[in-house]
Protein backbone atom coordinates (compact mmCIF):
# COMPACT_ATOMS: atom_id res chain seq x y z
CA UNK A 1 0.00 0.00 0.00
CA UNK A 2 1.03 3.58 -0.61
CA UNK A 3 -0.14 6.13 1.96
CA UNK A 4 0.08 9.84 2.55
CA UNK A 5 0.20 10.62 6.27
CA UNK A 6 -0.52 14.04 7.71
CA UNK A 7 0.75 13.84 11.27
CA UNK A 8 0.59 16.47 14.00
CA UNK A 9 4.08 17.36 15.24
CA UNK A 10 4.52 19.42 18.39
CA UNK A 11 7.66 19.78 20.48
CA UNK A 12 5.87 20.28 23.82
CA UNK A 13 2.81 21.91 25.28
CA UNK A 14 4.32 25.39 25.14
CA UNK A 15 5.27 25.30 21.49
CA UNK A 16 2.97 25.55 18.52
CA UNK A 17 2.33 22.43 16.54
CA UNK A 18 1.88 21.86 12.82
CA UNK A 19 1.12 19.07 10.40
CA UNK A 20 3.95 17.24 8.61
CA UNK A 21 3.22 15.21 5.52
CA UNK A 22 4.93 11.86 4.97
CA UNK A 23 4.72 9.45 2.03
CA UNK A 24 4.93 5.76 2.95
CA UNK A 25 5.36 2.85 0.54
CA UNK A 26 5.22 -0.90 0.97
CA UNK A 27 2.72 -0.97 3.84
CA UNK A 28 1.06 -4.39 4.22
CA UNK A 29 -2.68 -4.43 4.76
CA UNK A 30 -2.07 -6.95 7.58
CA UNK A 31 -0.05 -4.46 9.60
CA UNK A 32 -1.67 -2.83 12.58
CA UNK A 33 -1.98 0.94 12.57
CA UNK A 34 0.78 1.20 15.18
CA UNK A 35 3.07 -1.08 13.14
CA UNK A 36 2.55 1.28 10.24
CA UNK A 37 3.75 4.07 12.57
CA UNK A 38 6.75 1.90 13.52
CA UNK A 39 7.63 1.70 9.82
CA UNK A 40 7.31 5.47 9.54
CA UNK A 41 9.56 6.01 12.56
CA UNK A 42 12.22 3.60 11.29
CA UNK A 43 12.23 5.53 8.05
CA UNK A 44 12.53 8.85 9.91
CA UNK A 45 15.37 7.52 12.06
CA UNK A 46 17.19 6.24 8.95
CA UNK A 47 16.82 9.73 7.49
CA UNK A 48 18.22 11.18 10.71
CA UNK A 49 14.94 12.86 11.55
CA UNK A 50 13.06 12.97 14.84
CA UNK A 51 10.62 10.03 15.06
CA UNK A 52 6.95 10.69 15.83
CA UNK A 53 6.19 10.32 19.54
CA UNK A 54 3.06 8.25 20.16
CA UNK A 55 1.74 6.38 23.19
CA UNK A 56 1.24 2.63 23.29
CA UNK A 57 1.76 -0.22 25.67
CA UNK A 58 -0.20 -3.46 25.46
CA UNK A 59 -1.07 -3.30 21.75
CA UNK A 60 -4.03 -5.57 22.46
CA UNK A 61 -6.74 -3.14 23.44
CA UNK A 62 -6.54 -3.30 27.22
CA UNK A 63 -4.24 -0.55 28.47
CA UNK A 64 -5.82 2.52 26.87
CA UNK A 65 -2.55 4.22 25.94
CA UNK A 66 -2.79 4.36 22.14
CA UNK A 67 -4.52 7.71 21.77
CA UNK A 68 -4.70 8.73 18.12
CA UNK A 69 -7.36 10.82 16.43
CA UNK A 70 -7.49 9.32 12.94
CA UNK A 71 -9.34 10.94 10.06
CA UNK A 72 -11.62 12.83 12.41
CA UNK A 73 -12.35 9.92 14.76
CA UNK A 74 -10.67 8.75 17.97
CA UNK A 75 -9.15 5.29 17.43
CA UNK A 76 -10.01 5.49 13.73
CA UNK A 77 -12.93 4.29 11.66
CA UNK A 78 -13.77 0.95 13.34
CA UNK A 79 -16.27 0.64 16.15
CA UNK A 80 -15.36 -0.89 19.50
CA UNK A 81 -11.58 -1.10 19.01
CA UNK A 82 -8.57 0.88 20.14
CA UNK A 83 -5.98 2.22 17.68
CA UNK A 84 -3.70 -0.75 18.37
CA UNK A 85 -6.44 -3.12 17.17
CA UNK A 86 -6.98 -1.21 13.95
CA UNK A 87 -5.38 -2.73 10.86
CA UNK A 88 -4.35 -1.22 7.57
CA UNK A 89 -6.96 -3.29 5.75
CA UNK A 90 -9.44 -0.70 7.02
CA UNK A 91 -7.80 1.76 4.60
CA UNK A 92 -7.28 1.85 0.85
CA UNK A 93 -4.14 2.09 -1.23
CA UNK A 94 -3.42 5.76 -1.91
CA UNK A 95 -5.39 7.09 1.07
CA UNK A 96 -4.44 10.26 2.89
CA UNK A 97 -4.67 9.70 6.66
CA UNK A 98 -4.78 12.63 9.08
CA UNK A 99 -3.53 11.81 12.60
CA UNK A 100 -3.94 14.25 15.49
CA UNK A 101 -3.56 14.05 19.27
CA UNK A 102 -6.59 14.15 21.62
CA UNK A 103 -7.50 17.80 21.89
CA UNK A 104 -8.73 19.05 25.25
CA UNK A 105 -7.53 21.68 27.70
CA UNK A 106 -7.48 18.98 30.36
CA UNK A 107 -5.23 16.75 28.18
CA UNK A 108 -2.15 18.88 27.46
CA UNK A 109 0.10 17.67 24.64
CA UNK A 110 3.39 16.26 25.92
CA UNK A 111 4.87 15.71 22.48
CA UNK A 112 3.48 15.05 18.99
CA UNK A 113 0.61 12.58 19.51
CA UNK A 114 1.26 11.98 23.21
CA UNK A 115 -1.06 13.75 25.65
CA UNK A 116 -1.11 13.75 29.43
CA UNK A 117 -4.16 11.99 30.81
CA UNK A 118 -3.20 12.48 34.45
CA UNK A 119 -6.44 14.45 34.87
CA UNK A 120 -8.14 11.03 34.76
CA UNK A 121 -5.81 9.76 37.48
CA UNK A 122 -6.66 12.71 39.69
CA UNK A 123 -10.38 12.06 39.20
CA UNK A 124 -9.98 8.42 40.20
CA UNK A 125 -7.76 9.42 43.12
CA UNK A 126 -10.48 11.77 44.36
CA UNK A 127 -12.89 8.91 45.09
CA UNK A 128 -12.85 6.11 42.54
CA UNK A 129 -11.85 3.43 45.01
CA UNK A 130 -12.96 1.46 48.05
CA UNK A 131 -11.04 2.54 51.16
CA UNK A 132 -11.24 -0.63 53.20
CA UNK A 133 -8.87 -3.46 52.54
CA UNK A 134 -11.08 -6.19 51.16
CA UNK A 135 -8.52 -8.91 51.87
CA UNK A 136 -8.33 -12.18 50.00
CA UNK A 137 -11.09 -13.30 47.69
CA UNK A 138 -13.96 -14.58 49.80
CA UNK A 139 -16.22 -17.49 49.20
CA UNK A 140 -18.31 -16.48 46.19
CA UNK A 141 -21.60 -16.87 48.03
CA UNK A 142 -20.70 -14.90 51.14
CA UNK A 143 -21.60 -11.61 49.49
CA UNK A 144 -24.60 -12.02 47.24
CA UNK A 145 -24.47 -9.89 44.07
CA UNK A 146 -27.38 -10.10 41.66
CA UNK A 147 -26.28 -11.27 38.22
CA UNK A 148 -27.67 -8.14 36.57
CA UNK A 149 -25.74 -5.83 38.90
CA UNK A 150 -22.58 -7.84 38.35
CA UNK A 151 -23.04 -7.66 34.57
CA UNK A 152 -23.61 -3.90 34.53
CA UNK A 153 -20.73 -3.28 36.92
CA UNK A 154 -18.50 -5.42 34.71
CA UNK A 155 -19.53 -3.56 31.57
CA UNK A 156 -18.67 -0.26 33.28
CA UNK A 157 -15.41 -1.68 34.61
CA UNK A 158 -14.36 -2.47 31.02
CA UNK A 159 -13.39 1.20 30.62
CA UNK A 160 -9.65 1.38 29.95
CA UNK A 161 -9.34 5.12 30.60
CA UNK A 162 -8.15 5.83 27.08
CA UNK A 163 -9.81 9.26 26.83
CA UNK A 164 -11.44 8.66 23.45
CA UNK A 165 -14.74 9.85 24.95
CA UNK A 166 -13.18 13.23 25.73
CA UNK A 167 -11.53 13.35 22.31
CA UNK A 168 -14.79 12.54 20.51
CA UNK A 169 -17.01 14.90 22.49
CA UNK A 170 -17.54 18.36 21.01
CA UNK A 171 -17.45 19.65 24.60
CA UNK A 172 -14.36 17.63 25.62
CA UNK A 173 -16.53 16.20 28.36
CA UNK A 174 -15.23 13.37 30.52
CA UNK A 175 -18.65 12.24 31.70
CA UNK A 176 -18.57 8.82 30.03
CA UNK A 177 -15.28 7.97 31.73
CA UNK A 178 -16.32 9.34 35.13
CA UNK A 179 -19.75 7.70 34.91
CA UNK A 180 -18.14 4.33 34.19
CA UNK A 181 -15.85 4.70 37.21
CA UNK A 182 -18.74 5.78 39.47
CA UNK A 183 -21.05 3.05 38.15
CA UNK A 184 -18.72 0.09 38.59
CA UNK A 185 -18.60 0.74 42.34
CA UNK A 186 -22.13 2.09 42.87
CA UNK A 187 -23.53 -1.20 41.56
CA UNK A 188 -21.58 -3.49 43.88
CA UNK A 189 -21.92 -4.05 47.64
CA UNK A 190 -18.28 -3.11 48.28
CA UNK A 191 -18.92 0.35 46.86
CA UNK A 192 -21.92 1.23 49.04
CA UNK A 193 -20.14 2.71 52.08
CA UNK A 194 -18.59 5.57 50.08
CA UNK A 195 -21.22 5.76 47.38
CA UNK A 196 -22.36 9.35 47.98
CA UNK A 197 -19.06 10.99 48.81
CA UNK A 198 -17.51 9.24 45.79
CA UNK A 199 -20.04 10.71 43.36
CA UNK A 200 -19.69 14.17 44.89
CA UNK A 201 -15.89 14.19 44.89
CA UNK A 202 -15.34 12.66 41.47
CA UNK A 203 -17.74 15.06 39.76
CA UNK A 204 -16.16 18.02 41.58
CA UNK A 205 -12.69 16.90 40.47
CA UNK A 206 -13.93 16.39 36.90
CA UNK A 207 -15.18 20.00 36.86
CA UNK A 208 -11.94 21.31 38.38
CA UNK A 209 -9.89 19.66 35.63
CA UNK A 210 -11.62 21.78 32.98
CA UNK A 211 -13.59 19.15 31.08
CA UNK A 212 -16.79 20.38 29.42
CA UNK A 213 -20.36 19.47 30.37
CA UNK A 214 -22.44 16.81 28.64
CA UNK A 215 -24.89 17.66 25.84
CA UNK A 216 -25.90 14.00 25.45
CA UNK A 217 -24.74 13.88 21.84
CA UNK A 218 -23.64 10.26 22.30
CA UNK A 219 -20.40 10.69 20.30
CA UNK A 220 -18.43 9.36 23.31
CA UNK A 221 -20.25 6.07 23.49
CA UNK A 222 -20.13 5.66 19.70
CA UNK A 223 -16.33 6.01 19.74
CA UNK A 224 -15.55 4.19 22.99
CA UNK A 225 -13.37 1.12 22.28
CA UNK A 226 -15.17 -0.65 25.14
CA UNK A 227 -18.61 0.57 24.02
CA UNK A 228 -19.44 2.00 27.44
CA UNK A 229 -23.15 2.90 27.37
CA UNK A 230 -24.79 6.29 27.90
CA UNK A 231 -26.86 4.61 30.61
CA UNK A 232 -23.83 5.12 32.83
CA UNK A 233 -24.07 8.89 32.42
CA UNK A 234 -27.74 8.76 33.42
CA UNK A 235 -26.72 6.69 36.43
CA UNK A 236 -23.99 9.16 37.36
CA UNK A 237 -26.52 12.01 37.19
CA UNK A 238 -28.81 10.07 39.54
CA UNK A 239 -25.93 9.22 41.85
CA UNK A 240 -24.62 12.77 41.93
CA UNK A 241 -27.93 14.59 42.33
CA UNK A 242 -29.15 12.01 44.85
CA UNK A 243 -25.92 12.34 46.81
CA UNK A 244 -26.11 16.14 46.78
CA UNK A 245 -29.69 16.04 48.05
CA UNK A 246 -29.15 13.49 50.79
CA UNK A 247 -25.49 13.36 51.84
CA UNK A 248 -24.44 14.74 55.21
CA UNK A 249 -21.88 17.11 53.63
CA UNK A 250 -23.40 20.60 53.80
CA UNK B 1 -20.62 27.98 48.94
CA UNK B 2 -23.67 26.21 50.24
CA UNK B 3 -24.37 22.71 48.97
CA UNK B 4 -27.20 24.02 46.85
CA UNK B 5 -25.24 26.66 44.94
CA UNK B 6 -22.40 24.17 44.67
CA UNK B 7 -24.75 21.64 43.11
CA UNK B 8 -26.35 24.09 40.71
CA UNK B 9 -23.01 25.48 39.56
CA UNK B 10 -21.50 22.04 38.89
CA UNK B 11 -21.52 20.70 35.35
CA UNK B 12 -24.34 18.29 36.17
CA UNK B 13 -26.24 20.97 38.10
CA UNK B 14 -26.12 23.38 35.16
CA UNK B 15 -27.48 20.62 32.98
CA UNK B 16 -30.22 19.98 35.52
CA UNK B 17 -31.29 23.62 35.22
CA UNK B 18 -31.30 23.31 31.41
CA UNK B 19 -33.37 20.14 31.57
CA UNK B 20 -35.96 21.42 34.07
CA UNK B 21 -36.44 24.78 32.37
CA UNK B 22 -36.41 23.11 28.94
CA UNK B 23 -39.11 20.63 29.94
CA UNK B 24 -41.21 23.40 31.41
CA UNK B 25 -40.97 25.33 28.15
CA UNK B 26 -41.85 22.14 26.31
CA UNK B 27 -44.98 21.60 28.37
CA UNK B 28 -45.96 25.21 27.73
CA UNK B 29 -45.63 24.53 24.01
CA UNK B 30 -48.25 21.78 24.26
CA UNK B 31 -50.73 24.12 25.98
CA UNK B 32 -49.96 26.96 23.59
CA UNK B 33 -50.56 24.88 20.46
CA UNK B 34 -53.84 23.53 21.79
CA UNK B 35 -55.11 27.06 22.45
CA UNK B 36 -53.90 28.42 19.14
CA UNK B 37 -55.77 25.74 17.22
CA UNK B 38 -58.76 28.07 17.81
CA UNK B 39 -57.31 30.11 14.95
CA UNK B 40 -58.61 27.47 12.57
CA UNK B 41 -62.19 27.89 13.85
CA UNK B 42 -64.42 29.34 11.14
CA UNK B 43 -65.96 31.90 13.54
CA UNK B 44 -64.15 35.06 12.51
CA UNK B 45 -61.87 34.72 15.47
CA UNK B 46 -64.41 34.67 18.31
CA UNK B 47 -63.08 31.54 20.04
CA UNK B 48 -59.49 32.68 19.60
CA UNK B 49 -60.22 36.17 20.95
CA UNK B 50 -62.01 34.74 23.98
CA UNK B 51 -59.10 32.37 24.57
CA UNK B 52 -56.64 35.30 24.58
CA UNK B 53 -58.78 37.09 27.16
CA UNK B 54 -58.69 34.00 29.35
CA UNK B 55 -54.91 33.63 28.92
CA UNK B 56 -54.24 37.25 29.90
CA UNK B 57 -56.67 37.60 32.79
CA UNK B 58 -56.70 34.29 34.66
CA UNK B 59 -54.50 34.79 37.76
CA UNK B 60 -53.16 31.23 37.55
CA UNK B 61 -52.12 31.60 33.92
CA UNK B 62 -50.64 35.02 34.68
CA UNK B 63 -48.50 33.62 37.48
CA UNK B 64 -47.33 30.74 35.31
CA UNK B 65 -46.53 33.12 32.50
CA UNK B 66 -44.18 35.21 34.65
CA UNK B 67 -42.42 31.99 35.60
CA UNK B 68 -42.29 31.19 31.92
CA UNK B 69 -40.57 34.48 31.01
CA UNK B 70 -38.02 33.91 33.76
CA UNK B 71 -37.42 30.33 32.60
CA UNK B 72 -36.89 31.43 29.01
CA UNK B 73 -34.21 33.86 30.18
CA UNK B 74 -32.56 31.36 32.54
CA UNK B 75 -32.60 28.64 29.89
CA UNK B 76 -31.18 30.94 27.21
CA UNK B 77 -28.41 32.47 29.36
CA UNK B 78 -27.43 29.15 30.90
CA UNK B 79 -27.44 27.58 27.41
CA UNK B 80 -25.16 30.24 25.96
CA UNK B 81 -22.87 30.07 28.98
CA UNK B 82 -22.62 26.28 28.75
CA UNK B 83 -21.92 26.50 25.03
CA UNK B 84 -19.13 28.99 25.76
CA UNK B 85 -17.62 26.88 28.55
CA UNK B 86 -17.84 23.71 26.48
CA UNK B 87 -16.10 25.48 23.64
CA UNK B 88 -13.32 26.57 26.01
CA UNK B 89 -12.77 22.97 27.14
CA UNK B 90 -11.45 22.01 23.70
CA UNK B 91 -8.63 24.55 23.87
CA UNK B 92 -7.08 26.93 21.38
CA UNK B 93 -6.13 24.31 18.80
CA UNK B 94 -9.07 22.47 17.30
CA UNK B 95 -9.17 19.34 15.15
CA UNK B 96 -8.42 19.84 11.48
CA UNK B 97 -10.70 16.99 10.50
CA UNK B 98 -13.86 15.98 12.34
CA UNK B 99 -16.12 13.03 11.62
CA UNK B 100 -18.36 13.24 14.67
CA UNK B 101 -20.59 10.24 15.35
CA UNK B 102 -23.63 12.13 16.62
CA UNK B 103 -26.71 13.84 15.24
CA UNK B 104 -26.54 17.34 13.79
CA UNK B 105 -29.23 18.61 16.16
CA UNK B 106 -27.36 17.40 19.24
CA UNK B 107 -24.24 19.31 18.18
CA UNK B 108 -26.12 22.51 17.34
CA UNK B 109 -28.41 23.09 20.30
CA UNK B 110 -26.99 26.57 20.89
CA UNK B 111 -27.39 27.57 17.23
CA UNK B 112 -30.97 26.26 17.24
CA UNK B 113 -31.53 28.02 20.55
CA UNK B 114 -30.32 31.31 19.04
CA UNK B 115 -32.91 31.00 16.29
CA UNK B 116 -35.52 30.31 18.98
CA UNK B 117 -34.48 33.34 21.01
CA UNK B 118 -34.72 35.65 17.98
CA UNK B 119 -38.09 34.11 17.21
CA UNK B 120 -39.38 34.52 20.76
CA UNK B 121 -38.38 38.21 20.78
CA UNK B 122 -40.03 38.91 17.41
CA UNK B 123 -43.10 36.88 18.33
CA UNK B 124 -43.62 38.57 21.69
CA UNK B 125 -43.01 42.06 20.30
CA UNK B 126 -45.54 41.38 17.63
CA UNK B 127 -48.45 39.82 19.45
CA UNK B 128 -47.85 39.89 23.19
CA UNK B 129 -46.68 43.51 23.39
CA UNK B 130 -49.33 44.69 20.97
CA UNK B 131 -52.05 42.91 22.88
CA UNK B 132 -50.96 44.22 26.25
CA UNK B 133 -49.88 47.74 25.43
CA UNK B 134 -50.82 48.51 21.84
CA UNK B 135 -53.97 50.05 20.37
CA UNK B 136 -55.87 47.01 19.27
CA UNK B 137 -59.17 47.26 17.40
CA UNK B 138 -62.26 45.89 19.13
CA UNK B 139 -64.71 43.60 17.44
CA UNK B 140 -68.38 43.17 18.18
CA UNK B 141 -69.94 39.75 17.62
CA UNK B 142 -73.71 39.34 17.68
CA UNK B 143 -74.74 35.81 18.52
CA UNK B 144 -78.15 34.28 18.11
CA UNK B 145 -78.60 32.31 21.33
CA UNK B 146 -81.06 29.63 20.22
CA UNK B 147 -78.67 28.13 17.69
CA UNK B 148 -75.45 29.69 18.91
CA UNK B 149 -74.81 31.17 15.47
CA UNK B 150 -72.90 34.37 14.85
CA UNK B 151 -75.34 36.57 12.98
CA UNK B 152 -73.29 39.75 12.70
CA UNK B 153 -69.76 40.98 13.29
CA UNK B 154 -68.47 44.49 13.09
CA UNK B 155 -65.18 46.15 13.84
CA UNK B 156 -65.63 48.98 16.29
CA UNK B 157 -64.59 52.47 15.11
CA UNK B 158 -61.00 53.50 15.67
CA UNK B 159 -60.36 54.91 19.12
CA UNK B 160 -63.10 52.79 20.67
CA UNK B 161 -62.03 51.77 24.16
CA UNK B 162 -63.34 49.39 26.76
CA UNK B 163 -62.44 49.41 30.43
CA UNK B 164 -62.05 45.64 30.32
CA UNK B 165 -60.89 43.34 27.58
CA UNK B 166 -64.30 41.79 27.20
CA UNK B 167 -67.87 43.03 27.42
CA UNK B 168 -70.87 40.77 27.09
CA UNK B 169 -74.46 42.00 26.83
CA UNK B 170 -77.78 40.22 26.47
CA UNK B 171 -80.32 41.86 24.16
CA UNK B 172 -83.64 43.03 25.65
CA UNK B 173 -85.57 40.17 24.11
CA UNK B 174 -83.03 37.70 25.46
CA UNK B 175 -82.64 36.22 21.96
CA UNK B 176 -79.20 37.53 21.06
CA UNK B 177 -76.04 38.35 22.84
CA UNK B 178 -73.27 40.76 21.86
CA UNK B 179 -69.66 40.27 22.74
CA UNK B 180 -67.13 43.06 22.34
CA UNK B 181 -63.56 41.86 22.59
CA UNK B 182 -60.02 42.91 21.65
CA UNK B 183 -59.48 41.59 18.15
CA UNK B 184 -56.10 39.89 18.24
CA UNK B 185 -57.35 37.53 15.55
CA UNK B 186 -57.35 40.38 13.05
CA UNK B 187 -53.78 41.34 14.02
CA UNK B 188 -52.72 37.74 13.46
CA UNK B 189 -54.59 37.62 10.19
CA UNK B 190 -52.97 40.84 8.94
CA UNK B 191 -49.49 39.92 10.10
CA UNK B 192 -49.41 36.72 8.12
CA UNK B 193 -50.06 38.44 4.81
CA UNK B 194 -46.35 39.23 5.01
CA UNK B 195 -44.30 36.51 3.29
CA UNK B 196 -40.92 37.11 5.04
CA UNK B 197 -42.65 36.89 8.40
CA UNK B 198 -44.40 33.66 7.41
CA UNK B 199 -41.02 32.26 6.37
CA UNK B 200 -39.44 33.32 9.68
CA UNK B 201 -42.20 31.49 11.54
CA UNK B 202 -41.86 28.34 9.48
CA UNK B 203 -38.05 28.37 9.82
CA UNK B 204 -38.35 28.84 13.57
CA UNK B 205 -40.69 25.89 13.84
CA UNK B 206 -38.09 23.79 12.02
CA UNK B 207 -35.63 24.96 14.69
CA UNK B 208 -38.10 24.01 17.45
CA UNK B 209 -38.41 20.59 15.84
CA UNK B 210 -34.67 19.93 15.78
CA UNK B 211 -34.18 21.45 19.26
CA UNK B 212 -36.77 19.12 20.74
CA UNK B 213 -36.00 15.98 18.74
CA UNK B 214 -32.71 16.04 20.61
CA UNK B 215 -33.70 18.08 23.67
CA UNK B 216 -36.70 16.14 24.89
CA UNK B 217 -34.96 12.80 25.25
CA UNK B 218 -31.77 14.54 26.34
CA UNK B 219 -33.54 16.28 29.22
CA UNK B 220 -34.66 12.94 30.62
CA UNK B 221 -31.14 11.54 30.28
CA UNK B 222 -29.92 14.58 32.25
CA UNK B 223 -32.48 13.83 34.96
CA UNK B 224 -31.09 10.30 35.09
CA UNK B 225 -33.99 8.66 33.30
CA UNK B 226 -32.68 6.20 30.73
CA UNK B 227 -34.54 2.94 31.10
CA UNK B 228 -35.49 0.32 28.52
CA UNK B 229 -39.09 0.36 29.78
CA UNK B 230 -39.61 4.07 29.20
CA UNK B 231 -37.16 4.95 26.42
CA UNK B 232 -39.54 3.94 23.60
CA UNK B 233 -42.25 6.24 25.01
CA UNK B 234 -39.78 9.12 25.45
CA UNK B 235 -38.50 8.63 21.91
CA UNK B 236 -42.04 8.62 20.57
CA UNK B 237 -42.98 11.80 22.44
CA UNK B 238 -39.72 13.55 21.57
CA UNK B 239 -39.73 12.72 17.89
CA UNK B 240 -43.39 12.51 16.93
CA UNK B 241 -45.29 14.71 19.36
CA UNK B 242 -42.77 17.46 20.17
CA UNK B 243 -40.50 17.09 17.16
CA UNK B 244 -43.06 16.77 14.37
CA UNK B 245 -46.75 17.18 15.24
CA UNK B 246 -46.55 20.27 17.46
CA UNK B 247 -44.08 22.27 15.31
CA UNK B 248 -46.06 21.30 12.19
CA UNK B 249 -49.31 22.49 13.79
CA UNK B 250 -47.67 25.79 14.73
CA UNK B 251 -46.17 26.22 11.27
CA UNK B 252 -49.55 25.51 9.67
CA UNK B 253 -51.01 28.67 11.29
CA UNK B 254 -49.04 31.36 9.41
CA UNK B 255 -49.16 29.26 6.25
CA UNK B 256 -52.95 28.97 6.52
CA UNK B 257 -53.42 32.73 6.87
CA UNK B 258 -50.99 33.42 4.06
CA UNK B 259 -52.87 31.09 1.70
CA UNK B 260 -56.18 32.66 2.72
CA UNK B 261 -54.79 36.07 1.75
CA UNK B 262 -53.63 34.70 -1.60
CA UNK B 263 -57.08 33.29 -2.28
CA UNK B 264 -58.94 36.52 -1.53
C1 LIG C 1 -34.66 30.97 24.20
C2 LIG C 1 -33.78 30.44 23.41
C3 LIG C 1 -33.14 29.10 23.70
C4 LIG C 1 -31.82 28.87 23.80
C5 LIG C 1 -30.71 29.88 23.64
C6 LIG C 1 -31.65 27.46 24.07
C7 LIG C 1 -30.42 26.83 24.20
C8 LIG C 1 -30.27 25.52 24.55
C9 LIG C 1 -29.01 24.83 24.63
C10 LIG C 1 -27.64 25.46 24.32
C11 LIG C 1 -29.24 23.58 25.04
C12 LIG C 1 -28.23 22.48 25.24
C13 LIG C 1 -27.61 22.53 26.60
C14 LIG C 1 -26.59 21.47 26.73
O1 LIG C 1 -26.97 20.31 26.88
O2 LIG C 1 -25.40 21.76 26.67
C15 LIG C 1 -30.66 23.44 25.22
C16 LIG C 1 -31.30 22.30 25.66
C17 LIG C 1 -32.67 22.15 25.73
N1 LIG C 1 -33.63 23.08 25.35
FE1 LIG C 1 -33.24 24.95 24.75
N2 LIG C 1 -32.88 26.86 24.14
C18 LIG C 1 -33.82 27.83 23.90
C19 LIG C 1 -35.19 27.66 23.87
C20 LIG C 1 -35.84 26.47 24.16
C21 LIG C 1 -37.26 26.28 24.09
C22 LIG C 1 -38.28 27.33 23.63
C23 LIG C 1 -37.51 25.00 24.49
C24 LIG C 1 -38.80 24.26 24.63
C25 LIG C 1 -39.87 24.52 24.01
C26 LIG C 1 -36.24 24.39 24.82
C27 LIG C 1 -36.08 23.11 25.29
C28 LIG C 1 -34.87 22.51 25.56
C29 LIG C 1 -34.71 21.19 26.10
C30 LIG C 1 -35.83 20.22 26.49
C31 LIG C 1 -33.32 20.97 26.21
C32 LIG C 1 -32.62 19.70 26.72
C33 LIG C 1 -32.03 19.88 28.08
C34 LIG C 1 -31.04 18.78 28.38
O3 LIG C 1 -30.35 18.31 27.47
O4 LIG C 1 -30.92 18.39 29.53
N3 LIG C 1 -35.24 25.31 24.60
N4 LIG C 1 -31.28 24.64 24.91
S1 LIG D 1 -15.36 5.46 28.63
FE1 LIG D 1 -14.57 4.40 26.78
S2 LIG D 1 -13.66 6.07 25.59
FE2 LIG D 1 -13.89 6.87 27.66
S3 LIG D 1 -11.96 6.43 28.71
FE3 LIG D 1 -13.29 4.68 29.13
S4 LIG D 1 -12.82 3.20 27.50
FE4 LIG D 1 -11.97 5.15 26.81
S1 LIG E 1 -1.85 -0.01 23.20
FE1 LIG E 1 -2.98 -0.73 24.90
S2 LIG E 1 -5.02 -0.30 24.31
FE2 LIG E 1 -3.91 0.18 22.52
Amino acid sequence: MHLTLKVWRQKNNDSEGRFETYELDGISSDMSFLEMFDVLNEKLIAENKEPVAFDHDCREGICGMCSMYINGRPHGPLQGVATCQLHMRSFNDGDTIVVEPWRAVAFPVIKDLVVSRTAFDRIVASGGFVSVNTGNAQDANSLPVPKEAADHAFMAAACIGCGACVAACKNSSAMLFVSAKISQLALLPQGQAERKIRAEKMVAQMDTEGFGACTNTGACSAECPKEISMENIARMNREYLGAKLTSSAV
Amino acid sequence: MSWLTQTLSSSIGKKLVMALTGLFLTSFLAVHVAGNLQLFNADEGLAFNLYTVFMTTSPIIKTISYGLYAFILIHAFQGFYLAYQNRQARGKVTYSKVDNQSTWASRNMALLGTVLLVFIVVHMAQFWYDYKFGQLPFKKYTIELAEGKIVNTETMPEGYMLKSKLEEQLSDDQKTKTIIVKDLYMIVDRAFANLPLVLLYVLSMVAVSYHLVHGFRSAFQTLGINHPKYNPLLDFLGVWVFGIIIPAAFAAMPVYFYIMHLLH
